[in-house]
């Protein structure tokens, strides 16, 4: 990373997105303790209160900021368990391809030969079809559930991760270092993670970060369709879908909210990603 | 070019075929190879009947030949749901996908890549600044969301568009589409232009990013060397740089446009295929799914051929009867 | 070959005072052009030798404000037939490029744009200045080719880039700088793309063509073998300032700075009979916090002297030089074997 890459961050769409995803984050973190009640524990709920517009007052003496559901689930605390459970699909989604992806980039940047261009095939293969498309299709075979949708987002992202690490390391692969630690007979493993790896975290930071809007997006239109997590643990995206149906009666707060929520998270990371992006970028004046 | 176009379907079917074999192997080692042909609600008999009958009970490979011979005659199964044939579903709800498609995409360009060259040639203008800030915010958009509040505004609050569905067509010159009423007008608008915000932004992204990395180059340079204006330079000069990275960025966008049009076509309740495969996956339907996939494929295949195909005429450099 | 000295007349095509241009980097300020003045009279060959990394292109582009964002030409006066070109408008400084003031860029295959064809381009270039009819522009064209040489004009003109070959691409280049007929032609190291053939017919051409209009040229060069065969005068430049000037007579013969020494002493021509080729030490350093003199760190004359920035001294001869240790004058001083 560039020397002063933090305080670079700081343009105006950067800052406006740290914000943000600094508040998402902490609202996701801490959501019990800033939500009013717990809107999965059945207990707490009073049907009385269903179907409230924003800002009534409950007959338990909450009030529903933003309104409440058929159950009489307080849409405030709903949007942020579903900010919880939103962020730590897509982190963990990421994270598990980052690894993948950019272990099968690294590897086979620095192999070579007929491993290259089999997973560089691969990898081309399926960036060439939409996300949501192989989502869907790994879906229909695979079953619905949390871990299903995390290897389905799995699936979508390695190949970025993949393709950006290997096309760093190709560049790294033939520089004088590594041609040293060769002939030093360092294991390509030890090559691979502690010399060919750090040069390419910044051209995947800018990955990760555009990533985990995308599966973000990826999931909360996965949801959506009734395709995504179980009803058990709903995200923003269910929430939407939930609201679907109450649309028609007017109840625009059911769905409203939740995505407006999701649209600022979303406009926030790809802010701060894009800020990432200019600075990596080289030809970019300074 | 003949030869060429020949070549490429010929390498377009083997990708085809690649496909298949991948698809029928999902389906049939990870899914119930039972419930692939028949609709498992069926009566015993019936379903022990049908197992000896389409040789269900043979080894992998013969049964996937036997699929293939069916591929090939058009036969890709019937629906569970609707005992029509998937293939003819399919090509029957295409139309109203590809109308859509086409719709938005035109909408995405027009605006989009004009708004791509301003941003690129004056990017830390106010509207050039202004415009990377839509751009992010387009490809933020959850297209799902925005068009629900699309319909809980137009259609609810102010009742001018209708809720869902495609308008009545008509013919001109042979071709039928809801574009040409007035009915069919007022029901593509709203998912057109749902579907249109993520390719819009993407064009304008990728345009910018064109008109950037030209506007340093050599040949830009010496343009303004010999004195021509700016516009001259854009549109004389520029334009035509850019203008194929720009119809393979097109060719992409007609598959993301796919791809996302399925959300929409849910939405929106618009009878395309979209709406066909999110009514399969829920229903187990696969025939339709893998009728869908296999398409799908070929549909990618064709785009790519006709953008390298556009690119050829396009550049003067590339000839396709050699080598590129 | 002439001998006219460089002209500091009023009536100079180009007069170029003190000019520096910056590049501000990540490692600090890069002066690309420092403190350059030259002068170039009307008809008049002037050839800017240097090798990669002198600033030689900085400075052509400079002189045309083709200067790209955030580099800027931060100090000095660039005066063309007496009007001021540094920070003029931009809209101004349209009407004078590829009118009054045409370049030639080094790379033709680069600079002329593949997509388009030859006629394209050269009807945008008189188009931008002259108001002609299609088929009156289409005439020009076809007359400027001819004049550079190429044979069957009219199939040129329908032709792309791609489709011709080094030497004619850059006769293309040729044609449209001059269309316009200008008072100035600045070259950039036009011939060093082509072959030797081809150089040395690019470069009778555009002598006999330049004489025949009164056109001035300033041909940017690192070969002084070209510089000798066509310019009438030359200055020498290292690390974006001018280190000696005169005419090419008196230049080569007699050089007086040490780095002209050094170039023509490594010329290999000169070097027939020797063992080694002779090669100045040490590569140009990059041109950010340069202290003193920019070439002593290479020169095998320089002092203590040379630490203080020696400035650009007129000679009574008319030669400039900035030098504090220059060579003595020798009547034949010809370093090397003798020719």
């Amino acid at each position: 990373m560039r020397r002063g890459t933090i305080g670079s961050l700081l343009s105006p769409g950067g800052i406006f997105g740290l914000i943000v995803v600094g508040t998402a984050v902490v609202c996701a973190g801490f959501a019990s303790q800033l939500s009013q009640q717990n809107p999965f524990d059945l207990v707490q709920l009073s049907v009385a209160d269903s179907q409230l517009p924003p800002g009534s007052l409950g007959s338990n003496g909450i009030v529903y900021w933003l309104g409440s559901d058929d159950q009489g689930r307080d849409i405030v605390s709903a949007i942020l368990y579903g900010l919880r459970i939103s962020l730590l699909v897509a982190i963990a989604s990421t994270s598990i391809a980052f690894v993948l992806g950019t272990s099968i980039g690294l590897s086979a940047a620095y192999a070579g030969g007929w491993l290259d261009l089999v997973f560089m095939r691969l990898a081309d293969i399926q960036l060439a079809f939409p996300g949501i498309l192989i989502a869907l299709v790994l879906l229909s075979v695979l079953g619905s559930g949390i871990d299903k949708v995390v290897i389905a987002i799995v699936a979508v992202q390695w190949a970025y991760y993949a393709r950006t690490a290997r096309s760093v390391a190709i560049i790294e692969r033939s520089k004088e270092y590594i041609l040293a630690a060769q002939s030093l007979r360092f294991s390509a493993a030890r090559i691979i993670f502690s010399h060919l790896l750090p040069n390419s975290l910044s051209a995947l930071s800018v990955v990760v970060i555009v990533q985990i809007a995308g599966g973000i997006a990826l999931e909360a239109t996965l949801s959506f369709l009734g395709m995504g997590l179980p009803i058990t643990q709903p995200s923003l995206g269910l929430l939407i879908a939930n609201g679907y149906t109450s649309m028609l009666s007017g109840e625009y707060w059911l769905s409203f909210y939740p995505g407006f929520v999701l649209l600022l998270l979303l406009v926030g990371i790809n802010l701060i990603g894009e800020r990432l992006r200019e600075l990596n970028d080289p030809r970019e004046s300074l | 070019m003949f030869l060429y176009t020949v070549i490429r379907l010929g390498q377009g079917a083997l990708l085809l075929l690649a496909m298949s074999v991948l698809v029928f192997v999902a389906i049939y080692a990870i899914g119930n190879p039972i419930t692939m042909l028949i609709n498992p609600s069926s009566p015993q008999e019936v379903i022990d009947e049908t197992i000896r009958r389409l040789g269900l009970d043979q080894p992998l490979y013969v049964q996937y030949l036997r699929f293939l011979a069916q591929a090939v005659q058009g036969n890709l199964g019937v629906s569970y749901i609707s005992s029509q044939p998937a293939l003819r579903l399919i090509v029957e709800r295409f139309p109203a996908t590809l109308e859509l498609t086409l719709t938005a995409m035109t909408i995405a360009s027009v605006i989009g890549i004009p708004l791509g060259l301003v941003a690129g040639y004056r990017p830390n203008s106010p509207l050039g600044r202004a415009i990377g800030t839509i751009s992010i915010i387009g490809i933020s958009l959850p297209s799902f969301w925005i068009g629900l509040m699309l319909i809980t505004i137009f259609s609810i609050r102010f009742g001018i568009l209708p809720t869902g569905g495609r308008g009545q067509t008509a013919s001109i010159l042979g071709f039928e589409s809801s574009l040409f009423t007035r009915n069919g007008w007022s029901h593509i608008v709203m998912p057109a232009i749902n579907l249109c915000f993520f390719p819009m932004a993407m064009i304008i992204r990728l345009t910018r990013a064109g008109v950037r990395e030209n506007i340093t180059s050599n040949h830009i340079r010496y343009a303004r060397a010999k004195g021509l204006s700016s516009t001259r330079i854009l549109f004389g000069y520029i334009l035509p740089s850019i203008s194929i990275p720009l119809i393979t960025v097109l060719g992409i966008v007609f598959g993301v446009l796919l791809a996302f049009g399925v959300v929409t076509e849910t939405v929106f309740a618009w009878p395309g295929i979209g709406k066909l495969i999110i009514e399969a996956i829920r229903t187990g339907d696969r025939p339709i799914i893998i009728a869908y996939l296999l398409f799908t494929v070929l549909l990618f295949a064709l785009i790519n051929l006709a953008v390298d195909i556009l690119c050829a005429i396009i550049d003067p450099r590339i000839s396709l009867s050699g080598a590129r | 070959m002439s001998s006219k000295v460089i002209s500091l007349s009023s009536n100079a095509v180009l007069d170029i005072r003190n000019l520096r241009t910056e590049f501000p980097s990540a490692e600090g300020v890069v002066v690309a052009v420092n403190d350059v003045s030259l002068s170039v009279g009307p008809g008049e060959i002037v050839g800017i030798v240097g090798e990669s990394g002198s600033g030689k292109s900085a400075l052509a582009y400079s002189i045309l404000g083709l200067i790209d964002a955030p580099g800027r030409i931060t100090a000095g006066s660039i005066k063309f037939r007496g009007q001021e070109l540094a920070g003029l408008e931009e809209a101004e400084l349209r009407g004078v490029r590829g009118n009054r003031i045409a370049i030639i860029f080094q790379d033709p295959m680069t600079s002329l744009h593949p997509l388009l064809r030859i006629e394209r381009q050269m009807i945008d270039a008189i188009a931008a200045h002259r108001k002609l009819s299609r088929a009156d522009a289409r005439g020009e064209a076809i007359a400027a080719l001819t004049k550079v040489g190429i044979a069957a004009p009219e199939q040129r003109l329908r032709a792309y880039p791609h489709q011709l070959s080094g030497g004619t691409r850059q006769r293309v280049a040729i044609a449209i700088a001059m269309i316009n007929k200008p008072d100035l032609i600045i070259a950039d190291e036009p011939t060093t793309a082509l072959d030797v053939t081809t150089q040395a017919q690019i470069i009778r051409e555009m002598k006999s063509l330049c004489a025949a209009s009164g056109t001035a040229l300033v041909w940017i060069t690192h070969d002084l073998a070209v510089v000798s065969e066509m310019a009438d005068a030359v200055a020498i430049m290292y690390a974006g300032s001018i280190v000696e000037t005169g005419t090419v007579q008196e230049v080569l013969d007699s050089p007086a700075h040490p780095y002209t020494a050094g170039l023509l002493a490594s010329v290999p021509a000169r070097n027939r009979g020797a063992k080694r080729l002779s090669q100045i030490p040490g590569s140009v350093q990059s041109a950010t916090g340069v202290s003193g003199c920019a070439f002593a760190p290479r020169c095998s004359r320089s002092t203590a002297e040379c630490d203080a920035v020696p400035a650009l001294m007129p000679g009574s001869d008319g030669r400039k030089l900035r030098c504090f240790n220059p060579l003595p004058a020798i009547a034949d001083a010809r370093l090397g074997a003798a020719q």
